[in-house]
């Protein structure tokens, strides 16, 4: 790209050039056939394996410092999403970039620094800590080995597990002698360990009670404006995304159909399918009310609709809805929706 | 007007710790008039679903319900016998778990499980067992309910599981109806779906329900009255707006402000601080007081009940004003 145009772009987003780029990130799942398997396929005597496409030419920015709430249904490729953008996960197509330039050029130690800088944090802490490990050990194995322990490892692991809420008296146990709000918390300090720019929550507080939820959210606000860290946060919960989230990126079945200020999204939804997802929004409102019902459920990724992924459930869907899928255009500032509705009523 | 189910002082114990045991739920009392929608709030390990259990009858040995009595239309469940409850289970009890695997035989197909549920308690031919099945999944928003008749659980989805869950619980039209965090493991639209179906047939049959969920947000909407466990207590019951406009005891107050709402966006959440205690080393007294703001040296004794039958809370420092 020209320095023109990256000028160009960084004036449009209004900011400098955002922390984490995706661009066009399409993900397959699915076995590639060897050479008798294509030749039965094509004499017709099997059948190609199914094969899943979680994610469908994304394009989505993370600038420094912000939080992104990534909301979908389950199935709907939020997940993969997320994990490609932490680097642990390959795209089958598209280029992601780190600090404006390809994740795919980084060689040695530049590429060590950029995967260290984007962690990711998982929604079971039980399966994210060893059994057999003690908290100290976890919290230390990452850090040690990478050589960004300078001083004692304890001293260290110590300041961690405080900036992360938990008791370093404690981290001589290991993890199932504790609560699930405090293994969220070794999971955290884990994180944090490495020193971490970015972080990638994953449905982190979707397994905790709602009084220790409200903990773990508090502490993630605290430690990023202590650490100056930037979340992608992936959560089914809207009341949770809403709460934490400058910015939302709203995904149906492996692709991103509006994306917008958080205030603006919820004010004004877009996109047929967020405005009838936030209408579900559970808010405390005593008072028995109809509990009124969007049609279908998600199609599977096995064997998407064509055109607009939305249409089978969509109650403004016409011709053009089942044939052509809607580019993402920007309605308003920062504010992108892919729906045809927007060129009808622009037209 | 006669309750429908009159739960009194209900204790419900199971082995270990000193002296009589664990009080999973202790002295739990409530009542609930017919169509009447209940809500049963609480975390993980405050009881609710033992609760749910006991009023079942399916708290298994070693547990116990030790002390108490669950009067269901006049006669005391906790004493009846087991043939009693089994005839009423399934007819005029029905139960709706969390998970719909834990009700679904995962090798039996759909319309099997459904007409056995019917032919345990009437004598009904084959081809009629197999129609009212079928009504049944088509009452419960359930597409082609003729074709799902030969569906096995694995084929249908996490949604389309639970109808089929909610529609044997009402194949019977029971009185009561104990739902256990039944779309909890649902997306938010077909967790709408689901409450929306069961909506109307809960109000269609007259059916009460105790609502049994950690989601103070979909209590909100769907229950009259409110009870909100902690450690194995009821601490603060009543009605739903009365409850949730006006809590009184801390531990309401903190787990509501613990949600997030559309007014909270940027702001830290009021927290309540600590965790809940394991039942092995409940607090004496009032078992919220290691993690309550207002606790003193009163607290120490356990607090009874304040208020009277339909609207208590458990506190000695209750608050009196509004939420907000």
């Amino acid at each position: 790209m020209s320095m023109t145009q990256e000028r160009a772009n960084a004036a449009a987003y209004g900011a400098e050039r955002p922390l984490l780029e995706l661009r066009q990130i399409s993900r397959r799942f699915g076995s590639s056939p060897d050479l008798a398997a294509r030749i039965a396929i094509a004499l017709g005597a099997a059948k190609p394996a199914p094969v899943v496409h979680a994610l469908d030419r994304v394009d989505l920015s993370i600038r420094r410092g912000e939080v992104l709430g990534l909301v979908g249904e389950s199935g709907c490729g939020k997940s993969t999403l997320g994990r490609i953008a932490a680097g642990i996960l390959q795209p089958s197509e598209g280029t992601v970039l780190w600090e404006g330039e390809d994740r795919n050029g980084f060689r040695g130690r530049r590429l060590r620094d950029a995967d260290l800088k984007a962690q990711m944090i998982f929604q079971n802490p039980m399966a994210a800590l060893n059994p057999r490990m003690n908290v100290e050990t976890l919290v230390a194995e990452a850090p040690k080995i990478h050589g960004l322990i300078k001083g004692p490892v304890g001293e260290y692991v110590d300041d961690y597990l405080r900036k992360a809420g938990f008791d370093p008296t404690m981290k001589r146990r290991l993890p199932h002698q504790f609560s699930g709000g405090q293994r969220a918390r070794v999971n955290i300090a884990r994180a944090l360990a490495v020193q971490p720019d970015f972080l990638v929550c994953d449905e982190s507080v979707a397994a905790l009670d709602v009084s220790i939820q409200a903990q773990i959210l508090n502490l993630f606000m605290d430690l990023r404006e202590q650490l100056d860290l930037t979340y992608l946060f992936v959560s089914h919960d809207l009341g949770v995304v809403e709460h934490i989230s400058d910015r939302v990126a709203i995904m149906y079945l492996g692709r991103v159909i509006e994306e917008a200020p958080v205030e603006e999204v919820f004010a004004r939804p877009n996109h047929p399918y967020t405005q009838q997802l936030l209408a579900e929004v559970p808010r405390i409102r005593p008072g028995k009310r109809r509990f009124a019902a969007m049609k279908g459920e998600l199609p599977s990724p096995l064997n998407p609709p064509k055109g607009c992924h939305f249409h089978p459930r969509c109650p403004f869907a016409f011709e053009r809805c089942r044939t052509e899928a809607p580019a993402t255009r920007e309605i308003a500032p920062g504010h992108r929706s892919a729906c045809h509705l927007n060129d009808q009523s622009a037209a | 007007m006669t309750a429908l189910l009159d739960v009194r002082n209900l204790v419900t114990t199971f082995p270990g710790g000193a002296g009589t045991g664990l009080r999973a739920v202790d002295d739990v009392s409530f009542q609930l008039a017919r169509g009447e929608v209940l809500g049963l709030v609480g975390e993980s390990g405050s009881g609710k679903s033992v609760t749910g259990f006991s009023i079942m009858g399916l708290v298994d040995w070693p547990g116990k319900i030790a002390e108490g009595q669950i009067i269901f239309d006049g006669s005391d469940l906790a004493k009846a016998s087991v043939e009693t409850r089994r005839s009423l289970r399934g007819r005029r009890i029905a139960m709706v778990f969390q998970d719909p695997m834990m009700t679904l035989n995962p090798v039996l197909r759909v319309g099997t499980q459904m007409t056995e549920a019917l032919h345990a308690h009437e004598k009904i031919g084959k081809a009629e067992a197999r129609a009212r099945a079928r009504d049944a999944l088509g009452l419960v928003g359930m597409p082609s309910p003729e074709e799902r008749l030969d569906a096995y659980p694995h084929q249908l989805s996490g949604g389309m599981r639970q109808r089929v869950a909610i529609a044997i619980a009402f194949l019977h039209r029971p009185d009561l109806i104990v739902a256990d965090e039944p779309t909890t493991a649902l997306d938010v639209t077909i967790q709408a779906q689901i409450i929306s179906e069961f909506q109307k047939l809960t109000e269609d049959s007259g059916t009460a329900v105790i609502w049994i969920t950690h989601d103070l947000a979909i209590v909100s909407g769907l229950a009259d009255r409110i009870a909100v466990m902690y450690g194995g207590r009821i601490v603060e019951a009543g009605g739903i707006a009365e409850v949730l406009e006006r809590p009184r005891h801390p531990y309401t107050r903190g787990l509501i402000q613990s949600v997030p709402s559309e007014n909270s966006r940027g702001t830290r959440l009021t927290q309540i601080p600590g965790v809940t205690p394991s039942l092995i080393n409940m607090p004496e007294g009032c078992a919220f007081r290691t993690r309550c703001a207002r606790a003193t040296a009163a607290c120490v004794q356990r607090p009874g009940r304040f208020g009277d039958e339909d609207s208590y809370h458990r506190c000695f420092h209750p608050h009196e004003e509004a939420l907000r």
